[in-house]
């Protein structure tokens, strides 16, 4: 993986597959599907509370088992389950995969396994590697249910359900929209300074490049702060936000709502049986 | 057959920690997913967090008042994108920085927290960056262990020196790569307490499996080579840069470091800083086998090659029982834990008892306040 490509064409790369990243799940979270109808709070407090239970649970078929009601919820929701399924499974080996592995020699129980040059897998290893793996992979799914069937905006704005506060909101709201802005300034300045530039630069001088752009943005950023209190002063802003709550929840969300967590609590409840 | 069984697995130890490694080298990314902390410690950090937020919204109110909300927004999304810029090492290899520091310095530890510790919240709600449930640990360990870490050490080492002084270039350098290292250590930390306390009947541990002896060296030692490397150069680039080209944005956090409030004894920031160095390192006590010199039991004499127990010695020692003997809580059933619990505990009653000393030497100074 060593520079193939410098390191600015690899930010650049990766400022593309954010924007990417972002435009996709703002694509799925806008098309017909189940999770997508629902109303953003149920789906808030339904899907934490089946993390919870992934997260508590000491039984593997739970956690399997949770990992189905996850694969369901995609399908009824028409998100491109072969993505769904590859963003996880593909990813996770070389993560979770390369920490898990030593686990499997290292944990000292019975023998499930030997192997040549006395290398020896155990049972509590493999056991304790695939918690970590199934555990992770299943959470992740999760996440990434709410995060693709749901608008960013709406999203942040029904994070009130869990009492966090309108200000906090607001900021976290605001800071999305200005990543956004300055990804934008920064793939600018790197892609106008890469076609100033013949043949390759030296390490040295790809730092003291990114440096200087990251400097310069800094720059940029705090003018940028300036301008946009003036803005919302102009507006009216009086350090106070307000918001318009236009959730509604209808029978539909409710019986959702009670669906999702009674599903987590049977799941916690099971999951303390180990297995 | 038993030594042979041994070996190789003192053997294996060593290969993992080392592969460990290299898989941490791979990732140089300290964001905890979902799923290798368990519930209750997800919870205890989401606990520790919290006021450090609470104090940087307070700290941001009285700097910046009204402006506030912009800045904090844009100071945050600056710090995401901080994160996603690739920084080329001599020999080819790239990473990322966390930017903590550079927040740190520009901004103070609790605002330069707070705009990390919303990057890293947009990281995991919008882009699955990190676990949803361990927003808590990451938080602490890059938005408060590491601002808070980096600050000290650069006003340890910058010290009174003008802005643009080459002084404070080292130090925000130094300051990087300390601030990642700790960092660093609290999420090994973290990943080596889950085997003590959270396992299933049979002992299989259920979140991150690997012990403290074998976390704290797999993630210290490819960080101290790599991660804290770049966070230390890319602090101290942009630093410089910043005191070539845009001054103003180093005073962004009210005066610079030549005020009399950072004149004050030099001494006292160092034992400070050494106090929490020692504090952060206890676990490493795990690691070293034997006992204190000096400090033996009686049944420990034996073990010196002297055949006998000082008589004097064997009378004394049964005067005094302490309530957490060899640093074990009972209860916990777990010797390891309760070292790590003891050294807390130890540190807490140590500090109130200095606090209400000096709490009261202090009245006795200005009766009349």
């Amino acid at each position: 993986m060593a520079s193939a490509r410098g390191a600015i064409e690899r930010t650049l790369a990766e400022i593309g597959h954010v924007l990417e990243q972002s435009l996709f799940a703002e694509t799925l979270s806008r098309q017909p599907g189940l999770l997508q109808a629902l109303d953003p709070r149920v789906k808030i407090v339904g899907l934490l509370a089946l993390l919870v239970s992934v997260s508590v649970s000491r039984n593997l078929w739970v956690i399997g088992g949770l990992y189905g009601v996850a694969l369901a919820l995609a399908v009824v929701s028409r998100l491109p389950v072969g993505a769904f399924v590859r963003r996880v499974w593909l990813v996770l080996p070389f993560f979770t995969g390369m920490v898990a592995l030593p686990a499997l020699f290292m944990t000292p129980g019975p023998t499930l396994w030997s192997l040549p040059f006395d290398w020896v897998i155990t049972r509590t290893g493999a056991l304790t590697a695939l918690f970590l793996l199934t555990r992770v992979g299943t959470s992740v799914s999760f996440a990434l249910l709410l995060i693709w069937t749901t608008p960013w905006n709406t999203l942040l704005k029904a994070l009130s359900v869990l009492r966090v506060p309108d200000g906090f909101i607001l900021i976290l709201a605001m800071t999305y929209r200005y990543i956004a802005l300055l990804l934008g300034i920064v793939d600018d300045m790197f892609l106008s300074r890469k076609s100033r530039v013949v043949g390759k630069l030296s390490t040295a001088d790809e730092r003291r490049l990114l440096a200087a752009s990251a400097g310069a943005l800094l720059g940029r950023s705090l003018q940028l702060s300036t301008e946009v209190y003036l803005a919302m002063q102009s507006r009216g802003y009086r350090g106070r936000p307000r918001t318009l709550d236009t959730f509604a929840m209808t029978a539909r969300d409710w019986a959702w709502s009670f669906g999702l967590v009674a599903l987590a609590a049977v799941a916690m409840v099971v999951g303390q049986v180990g297995g | 057959m038993q030594t042979i069984r041994n070996l190789t697995r003192r053997h294996w130890r060593l290969l993992s920690v080392y592969g460990l490694g290299a898989a941490w080298l791979a990732t140089t990314a300290m964001h905890i997913p979902d799923g290798y902390l368990s519930p209750i410690t997800a919870i205890i950090l989401y606990a520790l967090v919290i006021p450090f937020w609470y104090r940087g919204l307070q700290a941001l109110r009285t700097k910046v008042n009204a402006r506030s909300i912009p800045m904090i927004a844009l100071m945050a999304a600056f710090s995401f994108i901080i994160m996603m810029f690739n920084v080329p090492l001599p020999g080819g290899t790239t990473g990322h920085a966390v930017g903590a520091t550079l927040a740190a310095i520009l901004l103070g530890p609790e605002i330069g927290g707070l705009a990390v510790s919303i990057a890293l919240i947009i990281q995991a709600l919008f882009f699955g960056d990190g676990g949803i449930t361990a927003i808590g640990a990451n938080c602490f360990n890059m938005g408060v262990v590491m601002p808070y870490v980096a600050w000290w050490v650069y006003q340890a080492i910058g010290g009174t020196a003008p802005l643009a002084a080459n002084r404070r270039v080292v130090a925000a350098a130094i300051a990087g790569w300390v601030a990642m290292t700790a960092g660093a250590l609290i999420t090994a930390v973290e990943f080596g307490v889950q085997p003590m306390f959270f396992t299933a009947a049979d002992g299989t541990p259920l979140y991150a499996p690997y012990p403290l002896d074998v976390a704290i060296p797999a993630m210290i030692i490819p960080h101290m080579l790599v991660a804290s490397v770049i966070e230390g150069a890319v602090t101290a680039l942009v630093f410089s840069y910043l005191q070539r080209s845009n001054q103003a944005a180093l005073q962004l956090n009210g005066a610079p470091a030549t005020s009399a409030t950072q004149t004050g004894p030099l001494s006292y920031r160092w034992l400070w800083i050494g106090l929490a160095v020692m504090a952060i390192a206890t676990p490493l006590g795990l690691l070293a086998p034997g006992t204190a010199w000096g400090e033996w039991g009686s049944d420990e004499f034996a073990d010196l090659g002297l055949s006998y127990v000082p008589t004097g010695l064997a009378r004394l020692e049964s005067v005094w029982g302490a309530p957490m003997a060899d640093y074990e809580i009972g209860f916990l059933g777990n010797a390891s834990a309760g070292y790590v619990l003891s050294a807390l505990l130890g540190i807490a009653v140590v500090a109130g008892l200095v606090w209400l000393l000096t709490a009261a030497l202090a009245r006795r100074q200005h009766p009349a306040s």
